[in-house]
């Protein structure tokens, strides 16, 4: 199984603080899992325009190309003017329409105030869906007061993600399981 | 339909067309050199000929795993190996070309073949080739769309008059040579959306329809749209033809087709659009509503003249080479469409 874990933002450290954490976790628990790290912030991503993602050269194309070949998904992302950052729509547009497809995607989302907790639901799950992936519903939503120092310092915090993981690999395993069995039943 | 070079009394025009695309054959992993690519498409318009197809054409594209990006030389190399059948472009990228140049080739194997060839102009469904060949991706619609006026106007007079943005003018010019009888059949390549099926009926010009997957009555939508522009616009649809192209594969059963064709589109897609091609929509190919051209002889009969019910189209074209398809299924291929569907086809289809 193939897992890449995108930090979505260029700005900040929180983001890439809590998907630590998930590769933490996923490197103690899930040792057959490959797990790759994908922090905006140490890649050179243009702007999509319009190309087919196998088109662009660099960081660019390092970048997409990784998130076609993954399993899952794991996507942290910080609260931007009620919505996810420019850094992390532009992935969304540099990709094919159903490039999510047959794919697991599961957030983590942080956040200066309590207030933007609904913003996964109105904002990024709809792009999620529309690109047919597989939705982790449940998704972890970290504050600021939980972060200290580049630290976790909120158990619950670190139990969410933990249980985040498990389900993200959890699912990828069943919708391997049942796509292998449906299509073995196209026998073709 | 004659200045077209189409006899509706014969009924559905049958053809082949291949991207030219060079890629590894899934069952193997092997590639073919380059020069065997291109003599294999040769052959395989010899052996389209044979069969008594009407029509084969050659794809430009200028990216990883293809051929064929001069086309146009493939095609005159085609018109010297064949005696009948209408040969073209599928289609020709007339946006980051010269017009002029473009109509210089095509005249010109329009001559080495008798009268034989057409272009179907497209605008590029990939646009790596922009910056290879020195355009801006910025300029794609108007590139197209001031090409493409040009391109007709230089077919419908010897001397032209015309100025644009993305060409030095012409001033009483000749372009030479003309095509036998004087003009050639342009197309307009359309992918499946109705917006570029408006844009060619409104210019009034034929439209060659490509399509993937999907249910045939999504497609008569597009064809509808053509033919209500063209109307608006002040021409006849009725004199104006449509060509469909898309998948084909016949195969004993539809499962042995489904099964046979299956690796050689889901890899090839893979390797040129970084994506495969989902079984659960492949599975939905076999079915008669559906516009993919997959299945027993029988079973294509019955959908391509139940296309032809729903569209009223004057040619269909076939790519059954996709994908590193070995020769022998492509001759095993042509010969069912030769001694089994076409048959059938222009019995069902031709007007006394």
């Amino acid at each position: 199984m193939n897992i890449v874990l995108l930090s979505g933002s260029i700005v900040g450290s929180k983001t890439r603080t809590a998907m630590n954490e998930a590769m933490q976790v996923l490197a103690d628990k899930y040792p057959d899992v490959t797990a790759t790290m994908i922090d905006l912030a140490e890649y050179d991503v243009q702007f999509s325009d319009g190309r087919n993602y196998l088109e662009y050269p660099g960081d660019t194309g390092y970048v997409t190309s990784a998130i076609m070949s993954a399993d899952a998904l794991m996507i942290g992302t910080p609260v931007f003017q009620a919505s996810i950052p420019a850094t992390l729509k532009n992935i969304f547009d540099l990709l094919p329409q159903n490039a999510l497809l047959d794919k697991v995607v599961s957030m983590i989302v942080t956040a200066g105030s309590p207030k933007h907790f609904l913003m996964p639901e109105q904002q990024l799950k709809p792009i999620l869906a529309y690109m047919k992936a597989h939705i982790v519903q449940t998704y972890v939503f970290i504050e600021e007061k939980d972060f200290m120092r580049k630290q976790i310092v909120n158990d619950d915090v670190k139990f969410r993600i933990e249980r985040l993981v498990e389900d993200t690999v959890t699912l990828t395993e069943t919708h391997a399981q049942i796509r292998e069995t449906k299509e073995a039943a196209y026998d073709f | 339909m004659e200045q077209y070079r189409l006899n509706p009394h014969k009924g559905l025009e049958f053809g082949i067309y291949t991207l030219g695309d060079h890629l590894p054959d899934p069952n193997t992993g092997e590639r073919i050199s380059t020069q065997a690519r291109i003599h294999q498409i040769i052959e395989y318009a010899k052996l389209a000929e044979q069969a008594g197809l009407d029509f084969f054409s050659v794809g430009e594209s200028h990216q990883d795993y293809f051929a064929t990006q001069a086309h146009s030389v493939v095609l005159a190399a085609i018109a010297q190996a064949t005696r009948k059948i209408k040969i073209a472009s599928s289609s020709t990228i007339i946006s980051t070309s010269d017009p002029v140049r473009v109509y210089e080739d095509f005249a010109t194997i329009d001559l080495i073949s008798g009268g034989r060839a057409e272009i179907v102009a497209g605008r590029a469904s990939r646009i790596g080739l922009f910056e290879l060949l020195g355009y801006d991706v910025r300029d794609y619609e108007e590139l197209f769309e001031e090409k493409f006026e040009l391109l007709l106007q230089i077919n419908e007079q010897e001397i032209v008059n015309w100025s644009g943005e993305y060409r030095a003018p012409l001033r009483n010019a000749k372009v030479l040579p003309r095509p036998q009888g004087g003009s050639m059949p342009i197309w307009r390549a359309v992918g499946g959306s109705p917006a570029s099926a408006i844009k060619a009926g409104m210019a009034g010009v034929p439209m060659f329809m490509a399509h993937l997957g999907g249910p045939v009555s999504v497609f008569k939508q597009t064809i509808d749209a053509y033919r209500q522009a063209a109307r608006q616009a002040g021409h006849d649809p009725a004199q104006l033809p449509v060509a469909t192209a898309g998948f084909f594969y016949a195969a004993d059963t539809s499962q042995q087709a489904l099964q046979e064709l299956y690796p050689y589109i889901n890899e090839g897609m893979k390797k040129t659009n970084g994506q495969g091609f989902s079984k659960q929509l492949f599975a939905q190919g076999i079915d008669t509503r559906s516009i993919m051209n997959i299945g027993s002889p029988q079973q294509i009969i019955e959908k391509i003249l139940y296309q032809h019910e729903m569209f009223g189209h004057q040619r269909y074209i076939a790519q059954i080479d996709f994908g590193g398809m070995p020769f022998d299924k492509l001759q095993r291929n042509i010969e069912l469409i030769g001694t089994e569907i076409l048959p059938a086809i222009r019995k069902y289809t031709a007007k006394p």
